[in-house]
């Protein structure tokens, strides 16, 4: 199908921001921000609390208007072409945007009509390990669980740009293996990763480049393997002053 | 702008409240109880309650209203559905759309279940006049949740929103409220059509104004 | 960057308006004619009627700022519209007082639901609540672009109040305020107040523009690098 292909043709990723900053009243959130992340690319954004980093996902997803700055993401314009980003962009958030009086599947089935995608929700579903508590309510699950539909909901968008804010907490061991398993697919196919985390350690092993943001300035920007972990430790702890995790 | 996302998400919300039911009979109460306490404080005299009644059905209509469409927004804090609608493709207007039809359809449900409370409380002659009483109803409904949702939007972060949301809507739909009561008094009074035609027009005029506005509205009132 | 032009001319405007409003209050309350009907209580329609237009130019202005606010993004138009807004109500307030003593010596009653100043009191309710919407929302920007959307939906609003609160009233019984052909020995002082008035409104506009844009500097001043 034609549009397909386009879709195909715009699925690479690749992320360009100049001098993004966010303003919050009397406070920057991101004061001045710079950077390149091309298609097949991954990004571990380190950083203390209120450093700036859900912001700065928050403004790559275009739910935040950055105050000053611009910014290219999977080819699309930052201000103004909006649509565009949203349609090939995923977020795995924070909040897990589930409802609680739905089932697991239903849950699936409304992202599906909102991404205006037939997906294979069954094989989806499957590959989460949900297939069992398809027609469970949501409110039923152990978080752990609730985290990977919300996975599952990322999976079905197919990103060119995936985008994780603090994507470990509450997942055990085979669910970690399952997003650093997604993570590596998306790279696979020329799309972009930013992860937000304190876990150094998994960062490291997930992502190929890491960034430290302190008071919503991007410190430290190498690529991650050069020092090895604890090279990254060691700048993690200069950059911010403080021990890391 | 895709229909399919609005029915997704109309159903989305009808469905969740289909679940579990509580806003529902919850606000159907209430009702029923906005009926009454006008009883109380106009009552007992039976021509100055039937002189009334047009006009506390539709406050009684509209104090529930202001309750259910504050709770269409309400229920998308949990686990910040809002985010995750707004992270969705396609034009923001769906969204508004989805909502809007969903809260317009939940308060039909409403309003059919109070119209037999309403036609036994004031011993009003319904019966024959359905038609147009649900006419009436639904172009007032419409223009009230038009507006109603978008300052539901605007207001669902305020920590103030419980006096702020009704401070808003109300004066606005003052327009709503004037016609929604002569047109209802028309038809139950047997007068029909003809008497009811302008009130009828004014709803037409008020719901095609402010759905219009709203849509485009709606943008400004979610990005950040 | 909000023009401190205005500044320069809140001067010659508080000159022009006191000047104005003296003359005029001397042209309707002591040397204009005493209505033949109504008697020297008419005089306060030299007050009311210039109010109430004022007030819906006010409200105009609000919706021309908020418009281009949401269009363009930058402060000054925010800040115009805001500061329309206060003097707006402010008017609309005095034009409801001055209703209320006309009415009671002429009806016998403060309110008579009289169609127009039915929708002006709705009219201060909503700008009431434009204020309140403004003062609630925290983040600045925010609060500028709701205010905005209200602005402009309040605008859109008034025609249809209009028409329906005197298809309320006339349908019930006529309407009460007597629309006659205006004796030209009455519609100087009428022209002239309505003049002053809308200089009063043009001085008072300056003024709050001239502090919200000062407001605004402060603001941006303490946004630290």
């Amino acid at each position: 199908m034609g549009q397909d292909g386009a879709r195909s043709a715009l699925r690479r990723g690749g992320i360009e921001l100049e001098g993004i900053g966010k303003a919050y009243g009397a406070a920057w959130a991101v004061r001045r921000v710079d950077l390149v992340l091309g298609p097949g690319e991954s990004l571990a954004l380190f950083g203390p609390n209120g450093a700036g980093k859900t912001t700065l996902l928050k403004i790559l997803a275009t739910l935040v208007t950055p105050t000053r700055g611009s910014g290219r993401v999977a080819g699309f314009d930052l201000r103004t072409e909006q649509e565009g980003i949203r349609e090939n962009l995923a977020l795995l958030a924070h909040g897990t945007h589930l409802y609680e009086d739905l089932t697991v599947r239903e849950n699936l089935e409304f992202a599906a009509a909102m991404r205006r995608r037939a997906a294979p929700l069954e094989a989806l579903l499957t590959r989460v390990g949900l297939a069992e508590a398809a027609g469970e309510r949501v409110r039923a699950l152990s978080s752990g669980m609730k985290r990977r539909l919300a996975l599952a909901k990322v999976m079905l968008a197919e990103p060119a740009i995936l985008l994780l804010d603090e994507p470990f907490t509450n997942l055990d061991q085979a669910a970690v293996a399952l997003l650093e398993g997604y993570v590596a697919e998306v790279l696979d196919r020329e799309g972009s990763v930013i992860m937000a985390t304190h876990d150094l350690a998994r960062g490291y092993a997930a992502c190929r480049r890491a960034a430290v943001l302190v008071s919503g300035r991007l410190i430290h920007e190498a690529p991650a393997r050069v020092g090895g972990l604890e090279g990254l430790r060691a700048a993690y702890v200069a950059a911010t002053g403080e021990g890391a995790g | 702008m895709s229909a399919g996302q609005v029915w997704a998400l109309a159903r989305k919300d009808l469905l969740t409240e289909g679940r579990s039911k509580e806003t529902l009979n919850g606000l159907l109460f209430f009702a029923a109880l906005v009926l009454l306490i006008f009883g109380f404080a106009l009552g007992p005299d039976p021509a100055r309650l039937e002189q009334a009644a047009a006009g506390v059905l539709w406050v009684a209509f509209i104090l529930t209203g202001v309750l259910g469409l504050m709770r269409a927004f309400q229920v998308e804090r949990e686990n910040e559905c809002l985010e995750g609608l707004l992270l969705y493709p396609g034009d923001r207007a769906a969204l508004y759309l989805g909502k809007l039809v969903g809260n317009v359809v939940f308060m039909l449900a409403l309003e059919v279940a109070v119209f037999p409370c309403f036609a036994f409380f004031y011993n009003m002659p319904i019966w024959g006049a359905l038609p147009g009483l649900f006419l009436t109803a639904a172009l007032g409904t419409a223009g009230f949740a038009a507006v109603g949702t978008l300052f539901a939007a605007m207001t669902m972060h305020l920590r103030a929103r419980e006096v702020m949301f009704p401070l808003l809507l109300l004066p606005f739909v003052v327009p709503v409220l004037l016609a929604a009561v002569k047109g209802t008094e028309a038809f139950l009074r047997g007068a029909g059509r003809a008497e009811a035609f302008p009130w009828l027009t004014l709803l037409g005029l008020f719901d095609l104004v402010f759905v219009t506005v709203s849509l485009f509205a709606f943008e400004w009132v979610v990005e950040d | 960057m909000m023009a401190s032009g205005g500044s320069r001319l809140v001067i010659p405007l508080g000159v022009g308006a006191s000047a104005a409003l003296l003359a005029g209050l001397y042209a309707g309350l002591v040397r204009a004619p005493a209505d033949v009907v109504q008697g020297e209580v008419q005089r306060i329609m030299y007050l009311h009627v210039p109010t109430v237009l004022v007030a819906y130019l006010a409200f105009f202005v609000v919706f021309v700022g908020s418009v281009a606010y949401l269009f363009t993004r930058r402060e000054r138009w925010d800040i115009l519209a805001h500061a329309s807004a206060e003097i707006g109500v402010l008017f609309t307030a005095l034009t409801i007082a001055a209703g209320a003593i006309w009415g009671k010596p002429t009806w016998g009653a403060w309110w008579t639901w009289d169609a127009r100043l039915t929708t002006t009191a709705i009219l201060l309710l909503i700008y009431v609540g434009y204020l309140m919407l403004r003062a609630a929302v925290e983040d600045r920007s925010r609060g500028a672009r709701y205010a905005a959307v209200v602005g402009i939906l309040g605008f859109l609003d008034i025609p249809i109040i209009h028409k329906s609160v005197e298809w309320w009233r006339t349908l019930h019984q006529p309407s009460s305020l007597a629309r006659g052909a205006i004796d030209p020995a009455l519609l100087f002082p009428l022209l002239l107040n309505l003049a002053a008035f809308a200089l009063l409104y043009a001085f008072l506009l300056a003024q709050r523009v001239e502090l919200g844009r000062l407001e605004a500097e402060v603001l941006r001043r303490r946004l630290e690098e």
